[in-house]
């Protein structure tokens, strides 16, 4: 075997996978599993538990994995996440915990990410449980939102023996891994309610169809409700549009509404009422790993899709792996290029889309090259769908409603970075509602802080 | 689970029911609305609130059949249940927000055509509740489909029903009535607040601009979420792009670019109409929605 290389992960056939929504990577089996453990070197200053936002202590359950002892390996991760499933399959390992390790100096990183996957997908076939709080200590948390955030930060709180209810606006938990992530990424039943529903083997209550700021406020919460602290982890938010002419025209959505109609409302199946417009030709503006997920699923039901990205290859924000996955399974990407136009028949259907070539000019603020255009350079694109994929700003629903509630100029609740703490006593906030679009770690991340900032909070309140 | 206390069918195709929900009618005001979802299946279907009841904890939706999942909605009766009903959302209407003793010094007018006179209907009774006595004016296809007559009468001011083919009330469109009780019959109105298919809120605003009446229309367009995430209720307000879920329902109807929202409330016209198909091998949706023309 060679060292200096991963074992490598088996997936589905691109052209294949490329026709259906089942999961795109197979990941390991127990053989292969112990085999990857083994290139670990277990430093004892591990650069990889800095990488990860949640600090899982790594070396530690790889040692497990590869004496073969995986209900240990879960415990150790247990600790740390509870959502490893989720995490194995959608963190960005390469910048994270893999892009620290050793042993990716010389050769390929130790796939941790894959490594994490397979104790979790082990663990739950094998029925294993995390430890709940051996004794409630009677005080109540609501958390606003089911996404990572809000999950991550009502298991840690129930651990410590909180009475903890998340508060969902959506008929089902789970925030952006249900409507956001596709399902040939992140499989909903087995993965996905597998994980919420360990946490709710913690003691967690998930209320669903409740709009925090709408059916009921956080002031009401606190006031009527009993509940002595609130964690918002309410998400991202509205999704954006570029302002070019034709935007509003039949047929151009935001990636938030296609993969919502897809994921949540699971429009690709037959037997589901929720229609979605596939379309035949479609064009995703954006190069985020929304936007993969959206070209993604538009070729899944059907379509040719084009990736309209208007910097180049280097700067595309989405992970390697997904821009690779996608390429192999068709995608076809215009780099440099940005729309100006969105063009319509008289019964404003979408026809087409003018865009103009760009080239990279000096680093802005981001440390990103600049896109400049290049003039004289337009020309058109045929499509009938075009699907905008360009970020969201945050939703006022929460902020608009609280009293006291601090929000920056971007219009994001402010708080602390390492306890979740925002301007009113009590009330907690992290992840996107906070730092705008990210990612799931990240969100985790902030919800750990959070349930360290309301257990300071309430131990000291006591 | 959001048990049905009470199921009425009011007309061909259009169904009230009362909804235990205790969490949106403690909090639901007029001009807000709802978002229900039958089943595992089914899609969620935003409706405005046509009533509440606080203290038994209830909402009184009104639906028309359009697609499958309204069907099979109206299937339902008093004892089971929607497995998701989730609001309020939206803002609520202006004149509730605003004081009380500006509201009451102004004259309005409601008009309310087809199922929209369920969505008028709580205003109206907000404004009875506050001792204004509002000017409404209902239109209906015909006869048969008119709804909430009884229900209106007690609340309104003045009720004036009129039909499109002459079989009930006056004959003719809601503008006609308008124009006539402004013109002939010398009304002052203050605001006018119009609900009801996309066409005829376009109608009424075109009048009311002539008139020199403020108006205000309530937009129905495709939604998804309703809390505003996905965007699909966009619309253009005064050039601007405006998400009726979380800016409206409610906008200024001399404003609103309404043959874009007709467009856009094709878009999902064959691909409903395919569910729809489905479930009823060949009885297709052949419009009277008010929607699809």
């Amino acid at each position: 075997m060679d060292m200096l290389k991963k074992v490598p992960v088996r997936e589905q056939d691109p052209k294949v996978r490329a026709g259906n929504f089942e999961e795109v990577c197979y990941g390991y089996n127990a053989e292969e599993a112990q085999a990857e453990a083994a290139r670990c070197l277990k430093c004892k200053n591990a650069k990889c538990m800095g990488g990860c936002p949640v600090s899982i202590d790594i070396p530690g359950f790889i040692r497990q994995v590869e004496t073969g002892d995986f209900e240990a390996a879960a415990n150790v991760i247990a600790e740390a996440s509870a959502l490893p499933a989720v995490c194995g399959r959608v963190c960005p390992q390469e910048s994270q915990c893999e892009g620290q390790c050793i042993r990716g100096i010389k050769g390929e990183p130790v796939s941790i990410g894959k490594l994490e996957r397979f104790v979790a997908d082990w663990s739950r076939e094998h029925g294993f449980v995390p430890k709940s709080a051996e004794e409630k200590n009677g005080k109540k948390v609501a958390v606003v939102g089911s996404g990572p955030a809000g999950l991550t930060c009502a298991g840690d709180l129930a651990k410590l023996g909180y009475d903890v209810t998340i508060f969902e606006a959506l008929h089902e938990p789970g925030g952006v891994l249900t409507y956001g992530i596709p399902e040939f990424r992140l499989p909903k039943e087995s993965v996905v309610q597998a994980e919420i529903d360990n946490v709710r083997k913690l003691g967690v209550a998930i209320e669903t169809d409740v709009i925090i700021g709408k059916s009921v406020t956080i002031d009401e919460l606190m006031e009527e409700e009993g509940y002595e602290a609130v964690f918002i982890g309410s998400g991202a938010g509205l999704p954006k549009f570029m302002g070019i002419p034709g935007e509003n025209a039949n047929g151009v959505f935001s990636a938030n509404e296609y993969l919502t109609r897809s994921n949540l409302m699971k429009a690709f199946r037959d037997d589901y009422d929720t229609p979605i417009a596939a379309g035949k030709k479609v064009a995703v503006v954006g190069g985020g790993n929304v936007a993969m997920d959206a070209a993604r699923t538009a070729l899944r039901l059907g379509a040719e899709v084009h990736v309209v990205y208007r910097r180049s290859e280097a700067e595309l924000p989405a992970r390697v792996e997904e821009v690779h996955h996608a390429k192999e399974e068709g995608v076809e990407f215009h780099l440099l290029t940005n729309p100006v136009e969105i063009l319509t028949d008289d019964k404003g259907w979408v026809t087409g889309m003018i865009v103009r070539k760009m080239e990279l000019g000096e680093p802005d603020e981001s440390g990103r090259r600049r896109p400049v255009e290049v003039p004289g350079s337009d020309y058109t694109i045929e499509v009938d769908t075009v699907i905008m994929s360009l970020g969201t700003s945050p939703n006022p629903l929460i902020s608009s409603t609280t009293k006291g509630l601090e929000v920056n100029r971007r219009k994001c609740i402010v708080a602390e970075a390492d306890n979740g703490q925002t301007s009113r006593a009590g009330v907690f906030a992290g992840g996107d509602a906070v730092t705008g679009a990210a990612t799931v770690i990240l969100a985790m991340e902030a919800g750990k802080h959070g349930a360290k900032g309301i257990h300071e909070y309430l131990s000291n309140k006591a | 689970m959001y048990q049905i206390v009470k199921a009425e069918k009011l007309a061909e195709k259009i169904f009230l029911m009362d909804v235990k929900a205790p969490r949106v009618a403690k909090a639901c005001q007029p001009g807000e609305f709802v978002i229900v979802k039958i089943d595992e299946k089914g899609e969620r279907i935003p409706l405005t609130i046509c009533d509440f009841d606080r203290k038994e904890g209830t909402v009184t939706i009104v639906f028309q059949i359009v697609g499958a999942s309204t069907k099979r909605m109206a299937e339902l009766g008093a004892g089971d249940a929607f497995q998701d009903f989730v609001g309020p959302l939206g803002q609520p209407s202006e004149f509730v927000k605003e004081d009380p003793a500006l509201v009451k010094g102004r004259k309005y007018l409601f008009v309310a055509g087809g199922v929209g006179t369920a969505p008028v209907y709580p205003q109206v009774k907000w404004m009875r509740e506050h001792g204004i006595q509002a000017d409404v004016i209902v239109g209906a296809k015909t006869k048969d489909l008119l709804i909430l007559e009884h229900e209106m009468e007690k609340e309104a001011g003045n009720l004036y029903i009129t039909t499109d083919d002459g079989s009930y009330g006056r004959k003719g469109m809601v503008t006609e009535v308008l124009r006539e009780l402004v013109e002939k019959e010398g009304k002052q109105y203050d605001i006018c607040v119009a609900i009801g298919p996309v066409i005829m809120m376009k109608f009424v605003c075109l009048l009311t601009k002539e008139l020199g009446i403020p108006t205000i229309v309530s937009m129905n367009p495709v939604m998804v979420d309703g809390t505003g995430m996905c965007g699909a209720c966009r619309l253009s307000v005064g050039g601007q792009v405006k998400f009726a879920c979380v800016d409206g329902p409610e906008f200024d109807g001399h404003l609103v670019d309404f043959d874009e929202a007709m467009k856009r409330q094709q878009i999902y016209k064959t691909e409903e109409g395919r569910a729809m198909l489905r479930l009823t091998e060949g009885d297709s949706h052949h419009g009277g929605c008010g929607y699809c023309g």
